[in-house]
């Protein structure tokens, strides 16, 4: 990988990102009224003293290519505006609680793609079988499930059938002053159910993409080649097929964690994990576009770094890349 | 018994267009046809329901979280306000589909549009539209609608219209794609030599080329687009004053301990539409892809 690809895909990102915050100033815009009302929030009942206030730091009164560049310009310092409902900064609320969320996201990302391709394999060893027949019908479940309703079910049934997991929050109370190794166990046995919730509709889709894949692959010269030399099925699967149909799956998860994030609001509602997703959730309902604006900027910078680390993987997984620019 | 081919038979060979024959496809393949049966029960429930089964979904008539199979007036059960759950399936469905139906052409619409422009023309109108797809591509959808909803205030139309917006990029992606590998064959190069324009080489000529993935595209936008509905409804960010399947789920959110079925049965709801339309879209893709039916 080279370094100037490195530096070059970053500058893009950030440009993107740069297209979020003129996005973000634009839509609170657009909103119909004073844009000081809409910052303010309209639940705040914001005093005249306060509206002021915020036409001179948002310098509301200037034209609006000014606005923008105020705008830009706080960004780029890390000043999102300021939450009248939490009466805090807007970086500081999401600071508290971009953790949660990237734990959730990641921790869904990996089971499902771990438990899809291990499922699209062994369906891929007999395109025909009870396997390959269990993968499509599940594939085409997953994505008609509304994954809020996955949830639900699954509170019901582990709240009142099967307690086995805590449906609810990320950290028992009683356990807040325990050890750190066991308060880690705690947020890891809050973290099972909304992870599967969220894993289930991706692992069904990568399934039924690795089985598609490992089929092409292993119709190709050199699995023939590696059965004839005696190679197990086992080495021939993982080893020598996988790695080839890898590629497919891996422009599929980079392209997934957008709605990853989406699927996560959902989920983090369900189950109130206390994550960015409920705090959109929260703001969205009253009015607070600050936080919202907020939510939507490191959401977005989410889904670009995730972008990026895709594109360098794909660079490690695949050498005929690594040469060029 | 002869070898010869009688005149009729070559007709009959020759009226078979492309669509016939993916219909004869279709008609073949048992899940799809499940998948259409299931739809038209669900969209003539939801249109015709009302006539037999009377009653505001907003009205309080019973008791609240009357299980379902106790009172023969309420078979499903009524929910924590003692609302009638079956009169908000057979109401709450109407909207849910339209909102589907809307959002998924105004993605097909914005899509097509900006995937075909990009794939014909190339060179700095491919760089630009590619550029602010996969700019849409990098907000996360469902918390952008959601932004949208708020800004436009919720009806059923800015639904439709908050998730069109969001969810073109891959119909953009997909007919650029299918442009770019149309645009180079033989009958394009053709019209252009008779001097057809650009504009009618593209509606004419390549977009009902590109059609067939484009119509799979779209049957599975529709599915993608009512859990979209669901979803935001959920949140309680629907219209407030129409009842739909996703708000019967949000407002009893918070009573599932007490009463499961007042969040079940319209979930099961949004899982068959949604279930039957894939079948759906599916089975067309097998229909226009028979080489692909051996996987």
């Amino acid at each position: 990988m080279t370094a100037s690809f490195l530096i070059r895909r970053i500058g893009y990102g950030l440009l993107l990102m740069l297209g979020v915050v003129v996005l973000n100033f634009l839509l609170i815009r657009l909103a119909p009224g004073d844009p000081a009302v809409v910052i303010a929030g309209e639940m705040g009942g914001a005093t005249e003293e306060m509206l002021e206030s915020i036409r001179e730091e948002y310098g509301l009164n200037k034209p609006l290519i000014v606005q923008l560049g105020i705008y830009v310009g706080n960004v780029a310092t890390g000043d999102l505006g300021e939450s009248f409902f939490f009466n805090q900064p807007v970086a500081t609320l999401i600071a508290q609680r971009i953790l949660p969320t990237i734990l959730l996201v990641v921790t869904a990302q990996v089971l499902s793609i771990a438990i899809g391709v291990f499922l699209g394999v062994l369906a891929a060893r007999k395109p025909n079988g009870v396997m390959s027949a269990f993968v499509s019908v599940f594939a085409t479940i997953g994505y008609a499930v509304p994954v809020f309703w996955t949830g639900i079910m699954l509170i019901i049934l582990f709240a009142s059938v099967l307690p086995m997991f805590p449906v609810e929050g990320m950290q028992s109370v009683k356990l807040r002053d325990a050890s750190l190794f066991v308060q880690m166990l705690d947020i890891l046995h809050h973290l099972i159910l909304p992870a599967f919730t969220l894993a289930i509709i991706y692992l069904a889709q990568y399934a039924r993409l690795s089985r598609a894949s490992m089929l092409e692959v292993l119709g190709s010269d050199y699995i023939r080649t590696a059965k004839a030399k005696g190679a197990s099925e086992r080495s021939i699967l993982f080893k020598h097929a996988l790695r080839n149909a890898a590629l497919p799956i891996l422009t599929v998860a980079g392209l997934q964690f957008g709605n990853l994030i989406s699927g996560a609001l959902l989920v983090e509602t369900v189950f109130n994990w206390p994550g960015m997703g409920r705090l959109a959730f929260d703001s969205i309902l009253r009015r607070d576009y600050p936080t919202i604006m907020g939510v939507l900027f490191f959401a977005s910078a989410m889904v670009v770094i995730a972008n990026i680390l895709t594109d360098m993987s794909y660079r490690l997984a695949d050498p005929r890349l690594r040469g060029k620019g | 018994m002869t070898n010869e081919i009688s005149p009729q038979q070559v007709t009959a060979y020759k009226a078979e267009s492309p669509a016939l024959e993916a219909w004869r496809m279709f008609r073949r393949n048992i899940p799809a046809l499940v998948g259409v049966v299931l739809l038209t029960v669900i969209i003539l429930a939801t249109l015709y329901g009302t006539f037999f089964y009377s009653g505001d979904p907003f009205d309080i008539v019973w008791a609240p979280h009357e299980p379902p199979g106790v009172a023969p007036e309420f078979p499903l059960g009524t929910d924590y306000l003692g609302r009638d759950i079956i009169a908000g399936m057979l109401t709450g469905g109407g909207p849910t589909l339209a909102v589907g139906a809307v959002a998924a052409a105004i993605t097909m619409v914005i899509g097509i549009a900006m995937g075909a422009l990009s794939g014909y023309y190339g060179g700095w109108v491919d760089n630009l539209l590619m550029r602010v797809t996969e700019f849409f591509q990098v907000l996360p959808a469902l918390l952008f609608a959601m932004v949208l909803v708020t800004l436009l205030s919720p009806s059923l139309f800015t639904i439709a219209f908050a998730i069109g917006v969001v969810s073109w990029p891959q119909t953009a992606r997909l007919t650029r794609a299918e442009f770019l590998k149309i645009k180079n064959l033989e009958y394009v190069t053709a019209a252009r030599a008779i001097g057809a324009k650009d504009k009618r080489i593209i509606w004419t000529v390549i977009l009902p080329n590109a059609l067939p993935p484009l119509i799979v595209s779209a049957t599975l936008t529709v599915g993608v687009a009512i859990l979209f509905e669901a979803g935001l409804s959920f949140l309680g960010l629907g219209d407030p004053n129409v009842m739909s399947w996703g708000l019967m789920i949000g407002a009893n959110r918070e009573y599932i301990l007490d009463a499961w079925w007042p969040v079940t049965f319209p979930g099961l709801a949004i899982f068959f539409t949604v279930f039957a339309v894939s079948l759906i879209g599916d089975g067309l893709n097998d229909a226009f892809n028979p080489k692909l039916r051996e996987r």
